[in-house]
């Protein structure tokens, strides 16, 4: 029983260096508080570094609260890979929307040290409380447009119903602990796995937890904030939603079904089968009819929810690593399609309709380009991230010989491919609109795209180097 | 043979890298992107030639094979494996041999050149990649890939409806393959997840280590056969295939008749009969049924049509019907002749949409009534319209002939029922060419803009001179081409036999 502070180093930065700012905060004149967008990014390269050493070490941290895996670190190294990618997105975004509060920054640190202790975390009450931490910061940023009803609107939604679904969690954790008298990952596995019967008790707090996560993941039928929030809240934060909370949420349910709940695997393939066919049908049959680009990619982003359901229904390493590395290619596609949107979208986000797209593979060649690579890997199609992920996750589910959910995977992701394409028909064969004026991008936001469809491809053409990664993560 | 297993990664490369070269030429060059263009598929075919000369006809393995480990992880081992028969041969020589011409004849396209060009190169790099992969994953990617560059050619270049047109060819031919991908994850773990090999899959399938119940060999061979249903087109799923045609600039429609649908027959013959025999015996007489109804069907429909592309691109579903009653009647005449057909429709229906599109660039339409008597303007485009067309329809001396014949030899000793139907199918086919012929190049010249055309160009006779000189080669000299295949073809056909009921009495042929 100790606290092994080398382990918590990344989260102890993050949060000191969140605090810090928010200290700066009221010394900084408006105008230039912007700046403390860069100390967080030191803060953030900080982390890594210490992630990165930390990396093979392995034990518990805490008091027994927290994981020290390999998992949990690459899971570190992803989220503040997204977390730094939105935090460049972000200090753009202020600038051009001329909002200018230190607070923000502070605000996606402390989101991110929650997403750390969700990833990591060996205990259903740390999970809990990575939960809250990266939930509560994430309302605030989701409102953080204050003047517009939407960003408003997106965020009471999303509070009301994150504090919903908080409360059932909460009761499928007091259900498990009823059950087997700890909240303790590893002594509830064992727990279980000693028990020959399960008690109806436990099967209610598995069935809780998985519709607490549901929510936080945007699993059908759970999904139905996610479209709304997604298109209220500023555009880096919608990715931080779709990207960074999402991910988070599905390692740490990863966890506890793989590493507490292993033994009770017949009850809950069943229901996340289900729900990873309403996922991705719903997903992808909704996505089908969104003017609105922003929308569009909400309702994209729940149907890749339910490939990555598939990949954790199959219950294998395979399946494991194909989830962590559908997060990455999906994180490389996503942040990079946010990007070229909140580029597009301009001030006030004016430009969001799919008309706005018309004729821009012309108007601007260079987001054209990119943009397109990021919807082709969306949809799944080869020599890009998006399909080497799915055919990983595919591949895990039909050794586990789960066929009807792979062809159902496969045609649901037929059906997505429409929508994509969609989008690439207005940029190259729509009408060019003569007046518009031209599109502006910075040049750090062009080296960021750059690099995204970069790594989209590479991923796309030697997935081993990451894959390998993938699999001396999972240790369990 | 010492350096030439590399052969057809190069002819990948050379491709690839003319794509690439175009990226760093002005935009406003015009001249000199075409010219590049040019260059790199001349190359290319120049290259490919070398595999005639150095083909091996004696053998019945796959030849220029280079293989290498992509990537293993954990139990997924993928890898780069490439390899050519007497089958595939030809059908990459199809390839590198129509796309120079396509390139010329894309001489008319002024509109954004540049992607135009890296386009084409992309799509000549993904359908050699189709023909010559041996790995199942590296096949699919090569599938898919493809898709990427016909669709923005149909999309950006194309006629009136040319975004609905490229929409539905996408969509058609994603949903018709994602399937195949299920079904070769599933074949992959059913080869106890060693790799995608597909020669070491057949072999295995055929020596009895891999055992499929016959019910998940029935679906598989589905799987399959839908991806490539779609693409042959097969009736009922030929829909897609008259809006892509018609809306595609002639280079495209030329590439998209002559090589893109081999790819769906080409898929059948590599993959469903090798992997499912058993499946393809069952199924045979229904796939048969949908051949004869497409010749047919394809073949009355091209009758009525006021547009001559819109024919040619029925005539051409009639035709391919041809190709699958050839396979599915799965003996050496039949298959040997569905190859050559293969090769006969890529030249044939290729050298029409290109004299199509050259009437097109003079007169702006497709319709058949809008022409008449211009032949009298236009001697020599009436002269070579002429041979491709008695190629199309089958004369002796043609090339057209020798696939058909041997497809309904082969056919009638399999079941002389088929064949007699299927023969009936070559009659309508001479009344829908030579009724459209005559309203098009006969009578008298009526309308005062067809007076004023002009004959074809140097360019224009340029690319035509090589498809008409090898459609007589082909037609007369005909052993220059089967004598490769015969070795390739009898695999596969003995592939079948090993499954077929042997009490079964067939009359067996075997010319010499």
């Amino acid at each position: 029983m100790e606290i092994n502070y080398t382990a918590l180093l990344p989260e102890i930065i993050l949060s000191l260096m969140g605090i810090l700012i928010m200290l700066l905060t009221p010394f900084i004149p408006r105008a230039h508080q912007n700046r403390l967008g860069y100390l967080a990014q030191v803060g953030m390269v900080l982390a890594f570094l210490c992630v990165v050493m930390e990396w093979g070490q392995n034990g518990l941290a805490l008091f027994e609260m927290i994981f020290q895996d390999s998992f949990g670190q690459l899971c570190k190294m992803f989220f503040l890979f997204v977390s730094s990618t939105i935090l460049f997105i972000s200090i753009n975004y202020l600038e051009q929307e001329k909002l200018f509060h230190g607070e923000f920054f502070a605000l996606l640190l402390f989101a991110t040290v929650g997403m750390f202790l969700m990833a990591t975390s060996a205990d259903l009450v740390m999970t809990f409380l990575g939960l809250e931490l990266l939930s509560i910061s994430t309302y605030v940023l989701t409102g953080f447009k204050v003047r517009e009803r939407k960003s408003s609107e997106a965020a009471w939604k999303y509070f009301l119903l994150g504090a919903f679904s908080t409360a059932f969690l909460l009761y499928g954790i007091a259900f498990v602990y009823g059950a087997t008298g700890s909240t303790k990952y590893l002594q509830v596995a064992e727990v279980i796995q000693a028990s020959s019967e399960y008690p109806l008790i436990l099967l209610l707090g598995l069935g809780l937890i998985v519709v607490g996560f549901g929510f936080k993941v945007a699993l059908a039928p759970f999904h139905v904030w996610t479209p709304d929030v997604y298109e209220g809240a500023p555009i880096p934060i919608t990715a931080h939603l779709a990207v960074g909370a999402k991910a988070a949420a599905f390692l740490a349910l990863v966890r506890i079904l793989y590493q507490v709940l292993p033994d009770l695997s017949q009850h809950w393939q069943a229901v996340l089968w289900v729900s990873a066919v309403l996922t991705m049908a719903i997903g992808n049959i909704a996505a089908l009819t969104q003017p609105n680009l922003k929308r569009m990619l909400a309702y994209s982003s729940i149907a890749h929810a339910g490939y990555l359901l598939v990949g954790l229904t199959a219950h294998s390493p395979q399946g494991t690593q194909g989830i962590l590395f559908y997060l990455m290619a999906y994180a490389l596609m996503t942040l990079g399609a946010f990007t070229v949107v909140q580029i597009v979208g301009r001030q006030k986000e004016q430009n969001l309709s799919i008309e706005d797209y018309s004729g821009m593979g012309y108007r601007n060649p260079f987001l054209g380009i990119t943009f397109s690579v990021f919807l082709i890997s969306l949809a799944g199609i080869p020599v890009t991230a998006g399909f080497m992920g799915k055919l990983f996750l595919l591949a895990a589910a039909v050794e586990s010989q789960m066929y009807w959910l792979v062809v159902i995977a496969l045609l649901a992701s037929a059906v997505g491919i429409y929508y994509y394409l969609r989008v690439i028909v207005y940029m190259y064969m729509g009408k060019l609109k003569k007046e518009e004026i031209p599109i502006t991008i910075p040049t750090p936001m062009r080296v960021l795209i750059a690099i995204l469809v970069l790594g989209t491809l590479f991923l796309g053409v030697f997935p081993g180097a990451f894959l390998s990664l993938a699999r001396e993560a999972v240790s369990f | 043979m010492p350096g030439t297993e590399s052969l057809l990664t190069t002819l990948l490369l050379i491709a690839g890298s003319g794509a690439l070269v175009l990226l760093f030429v002005p935009i406003r060059k015009i001249l000199l992107l075409r010219s590049i263009t040019l260059f790199f598929t001349s190359i290319t075919f120049l290259c490919s030639l070398l595999l005639v000369t150095h083909f091996d006809s004696g053998s019945d393995t796959m030849q220029f094979v280079q293989s290498a480990p992509w990537f293993d992880v954990g139990v997924l081992h993928f890898q780069y494996h490439v390899g050519i028969d007497g089958i595939s041969l030809f059908l990459v020589l199809l390839t590198t041999f129509l796309m120079p011409l396509a390139i010329l004849a894309s001489w008319s396209i002024e509109e954004k050149v540049k992607s135009y060009m890296c386009f084409m190169l992309l799509l000549e790099v993904g359908m050699i990649g189709v023909f010559v992969s041996l790995d199942l994953i590296l096949f699919y990617v090569f599938w898919e890939v493809m898709l990427i560059p016909m669709y923005f050619l149909i999309g950006v270049w194309g006629g009136q409806r040319r975004i609905y047109a490229a929409v539905k060819f996408f969509i058609y031919t994603m949903a018709g393959s994602s399937l195949m991908l299920a079904a070769i994850l599933a074949l992959y773990f059913f080869n106890g997840a060693q790799n995608f090999d597909l020669v070491e899959i057949t072999q295995k399938l055929s020596l009895g280590e891999i055992v499929l119940s016959p019910v998940a060999e029935l679906l598989l061979f589905l799987a399959f056969f839908l991806a490539f249903a779609i693409k042959v087109p097969l009736f009922p799923f030929h829909t897609w295939l008259p809006d892509a045609h018609v809306e595609a600039p002639t280079a495209v429609s030329v590439i998209l008749a002559g090589v893109l649908l081999k790819m769906g027959t080409y898929g059948l013959l590599r993959f469903c009969l090798p992997l499912f025999p058993q499946a393809s015996l069952t199924l045979a007489p229904l796939i048969s049924l949908l051949a004869i109804i497409g010749i047919l069907y394809g073949a009355l429909v091209a009758m009525v049509q006021p547009d001559v592309k819109k024919l040619i691109a029925y005539s051409s579903v009639s035709h391919l019907g041809f190709v699958v009653l050839g396979i599915f009647a799965f003996n050496l005449q039949s298959i040997e002749g569905a190859t050559y057909q293969m090769l006969n429709h890529g030249l044939s229906t290729g050298a029409l949409f290109l004299l199509v599109g050259m009437l097109y660039d003079r007169r702006h339409t497709h319709l058949i009534q809008d022409f008449g008597g211009l032949a009298h303007v236009m001697p020599r485009c009436a002269a070579f319209f002429m041979v491709m067309t008695l190629s199309s329809i089958g004369l002796p001396g043609l090339n057209g002939f020798v696939g058909e014949f041997l497809i309904l030899q082969g056919t009638f000793l399999e079941n002389a029922g088929r064949a007699a139907f299927a023969a009936s199918g070559l009659v309508l086919s001479a009344v829908y060419m030579l009724w459209m012929y005559q309203r098009v190049f006969m009578g008298p010249l009526e309308s005062d803009s067809n007076r004023a055309l002009a004959d074809l160009n140097v360019r224009e006779t340029v690319i035509l001179v090589p498809i008409v000189i090898l459609a007589l080669w082909m037609g007369s000299y005909s052993s220059t081409f089967l004598g490769r295949m015969e070795t390739s073809v009898q695999k596969v056909v003995d592939r079948i036999e090993q499954v077929r009921a042997p009490q079964t009495f067939r009359v067996e042929y075997r010319g010499d």
